[in-house]
């Protein structure tokens, strides 16, 4: 006879106790993870760099502004330097306007010589300048006029719009309509007479001083900045502060004693922040802009010192013959313009997703 | 300028003929005042809870906010300690011993401010601490006494759930040790089971740092729970002020009867008793307010008398305070 099978002998399994000890404090500290906080600005330059057309872009604005910056050190001819006019000497004619890596007479002799002679990457101009250190001191100056004019909005829009934001009523009203009223203004105009009257207003006094290189042209630029572009910056800041005021955590700064300055500086610009970089970053390009054709229409830095505008604007009297100098400063512009656009419009995805259409 | 006026030493708030307008444009060139809250009169004693109930809109947030300050006052006085609040300087020392509690906890933390910068804010505005030791070991005991973990202190807002977002809108409002809190429907924007958690730390903390509370809410079990007196509001105007019990057993003003009938009922054969008082149409608009009562519009009693003049608010028992005409006779 079987054996019966002992009842839920199926069933009864091998129970590891072990597996059910509570677990200790640090048991309990090594399941939990803490995962570092994000903060806002780490998200959004973890998106800015997801883009790839913005990453693009920042490395080239920063290629651009660091050759900028130090090849003039290294470099060893100068923007102002005549090649073919040496001490004592009557002027090389030979030095003017040699084709991209074609050396001047004394040079070539020189380097039958064995000499090694730094070449003219992009030739000289009719004057026997090097061409390539002109377009770099161009780029310098245009990036500085957008970046500084890009400077004096922001402040000036953002005290602005942010009082006119906060206050609200009667200030609000007359700030804005002050704007209204300098939005109409056309500003073309006010640079070219400003420019004009500025020339004869400051005279000889800039001389010596460091602005004299760049000349009251760009110092009219500047004021024209300051006075007419804040306007549009000062805006956006006023309709972000409006609708952000009435934030609870606003009145609850209130309720904590606050004044309008600490709510601003700590609650309101804060939280507009990503406005402000998006607008601040699509100001530099139209500075940039602005600067190049007032420069070619003849109004901007004073001669010797080059700004891209100038030096396509010189370029224009040869311009079939070496069409490359037109070209040059022409692509560096539209370079720098167009990459700064497109970070900036990187910016505004990367930290205001609301924004984007 | 703030002179010292005797109210007896266990009221803490008093507030007399409190009157807030709002000059709303109706048309280009004119305005019309809102009355938000017109007349409202109440006090609150020393360490207790004063509930504030009434449907949305009729004023209860307005009242708290005029309290505090928040808005200058049209009219009234509010005696904050023994002294009116009146001068700049009487907010500024009012902002010190009473504060506020939001209501939603999401809009009232700042998103681009960590835990410990939002409970600390308070204490920066009055430049509190000296040293950042003083300030951090002020912060983690805050934290603390609302439950929240002290490895929290670096995080931003928008990382915690709504009960733990109020949990730091309750820890700032705490961190000037206040006397006084305006509790704006703190609970309302939570989940029911943390409702039950934040109250009762409502609660405990009252018990350890002596605090008063103006509770206002429009859930009538929550604020009953909590209060020990409850004013009912209606169209900017106090209606009925009872003891928390006493409100609920025996409310007297038509309006209050209506809230009550509308609470639900746990125990069925109690809600199958009970009458059910609907009032018929909406609450009218501020701007065109009915003359004379404000609810005679709605009230089922209201006779022609109730056109011509606002009801007295007056004690018809002990501690309990109503507006209407025929209080004696229903």
């Amino acid at each position: 006879m079987e054996k019966p099978l002992k009842p839920f002998k199926a069933f009864s399994m091998h129970v590891d106790l072990d597996a059910f000890i509570p677990a200790t404090e640090e048991d309990k500290k090594y399941m939990v993870q803490m995962r570092p906080s994000s903060t806002f600005f780490r998200d959004g330059m973890k998106r800015l760099l997801k883009n790839r057309v913005a990453t693009v872009s920042l490395i080239i604005i920063i290629l651009i502004t660091l050759s900028a910056l130090f090849i003039p050190l290294f470099w060893p001819y100068g923007y102002d330097q005549q090649l073919g006019l040496q001490p004592g000497k009557p002027v090389d004619p030979s030095y003017g306007n040699l084709k991209p890596f074609c050396y001047g007479k004394t040079e070539q002799e020189r380097m039958e010589a064995g000499e090694k002679i730094f070449p003219h990457i992009f030739g000289t101009d009719d004057r026997g300048r090097d061409y390539f250190i002109r377009v770099v001191y161009g780029t310098r100056i245009s990036l500085a006029v957008g970046f500084f004019a890009s400077i004096i909005v922001l402040i000036i829009g953002m005290t602005i719009g942010s009082i006119a934001g906060y206050c609200g009523g009667a200030v609000d009203l007359v700030i804005m309509r002050i704007v209204d009223i300098i939005y109409s203004l056309p500003d073309m105009l006010m640079v070219i007479l400003l420019a004009s009257v500025l020339k004869k207003a400051l005279g000889n006094s800039l001389d010596g001083t460091v602005l004299e290189k760049i000349g009251s042209n760009i110092i009219s630029l500047f004021i024209v900045f300051g006075v007419l572009y804040w306007v549009s910056m000062s805006r956006l800041i006023r309709g972000q502060i409006l609708s952000l005021k009435e934030q609870e955590y606003v009145l609850a700064s209130r309720a904590a004693g606050a004044k309008g300055g600490w709510i601003i500086r700590k609650h309101l610009l804060p939280n507009s922040i990503s406005v402000i970089i998006i607008s601040t970053a699509l100001q530099i390009p139209s500075a940039i802009f602005t600067e190049s054709y007032l420069s070619f229409l003849g109004l901007g830095v004073n001669a010797p010192m080059p700004s891209l505008g100038s030096l396509a604007s010189d370029a224009l009297n040869g311009m079939s013959t070496y069409p490359y100098r037109m070209i040059i400063p022409a692509v560096v512009i539209s370079l720098i313009v167009l990459s700064m656009n497109l970070f900036g419009d990187g910016l505004r995805d990367a930290f205001d997703p609301k924004l984007r259409n | 300028m703030s002179e010292i006026r005797e109210t007896g030493n266990d009221i803490l708030v008093d507030v007399r003929h409190l009157k807030q307008y709002f000059n709303i444009n109706v048309s280009p060139l004119k305005t019309k005042p809102l009355k938000a809250v017109d007349d409202v009169s109440f006090s609150i004693r020393r360490g207790e809870t004063l509930g504030l109930v009434g449907e949305s809109g009729c004023g209860k947030t307005t009242v708290g906010r005029s309290i505090l300050h928040l808005y200058q006052p049209t009219g009234g006085e509010v005696i904050f300690d023994g002294r009116p609040v009146k001068s700049k300087k009487d907010i500024a020392e009012l902002r010190k011993k009473a504060t506020m509690v939001f209501q939603d906890p999401y809009s009232s933390l700042d998103p681009r401010m960590t835990v410990s910068d939002i409970i600390a804010e308070p204490l920066d505005i009055h430049k509190v601490f000296r040293n950042k030791a003083e300030r951090e070991a002020k912060i983690l005991e805050l934290m603390d006494r609302v439950g929240l973990n002290s490895e929290h202190a670096s995080r931003y807002a928008h990382e915690f759930s709504g009960g733990q977002r109020q949990r730091i809108g309750i820890a700032r409002a705490l961190s000037l040790n206040p006397e006084f809190i305006v509790c704006d429907e703190p609970v309302s924007a939570l989940d029911v089971s943390i409702q039950a958690q934040v109250i009762n730390m409502f609660v405990e903390l009252q018990e350890q740092m002596n605090l008063t509370y103006l509770f206002i809410a429009h859930d009538i079990l929550v604020v009953r729970h909590i209060s020990n007196r409850i004013a009912v509001m209606y169209l900017g105007k106090m209606v009925e002020l009872a003891d928390a019990a006493e409100i609920y057993d025996r409310p007297l003003h038509p309006y209050t009867r209506s809230l009550m009938s509308a609470v639900p009922q746990p125990d069925p054969i109690v809600a199958k008793a009970n009458k059910r008082i609907v009032l018929s149409g909406d609450i009218p608009s501020p701007l065109n307010a009915p003359s004379g009562c404000p609810f005679r519009t709605r009230c089922p009693h209201a006779t022609e008398a109730c056109a011509e003049s606002m009801p007295e608010f007056k004690e018809v028992a002990s501690g309990h305070f109503v507006a209407c005409h025929r209080v004696n006779e229903l």
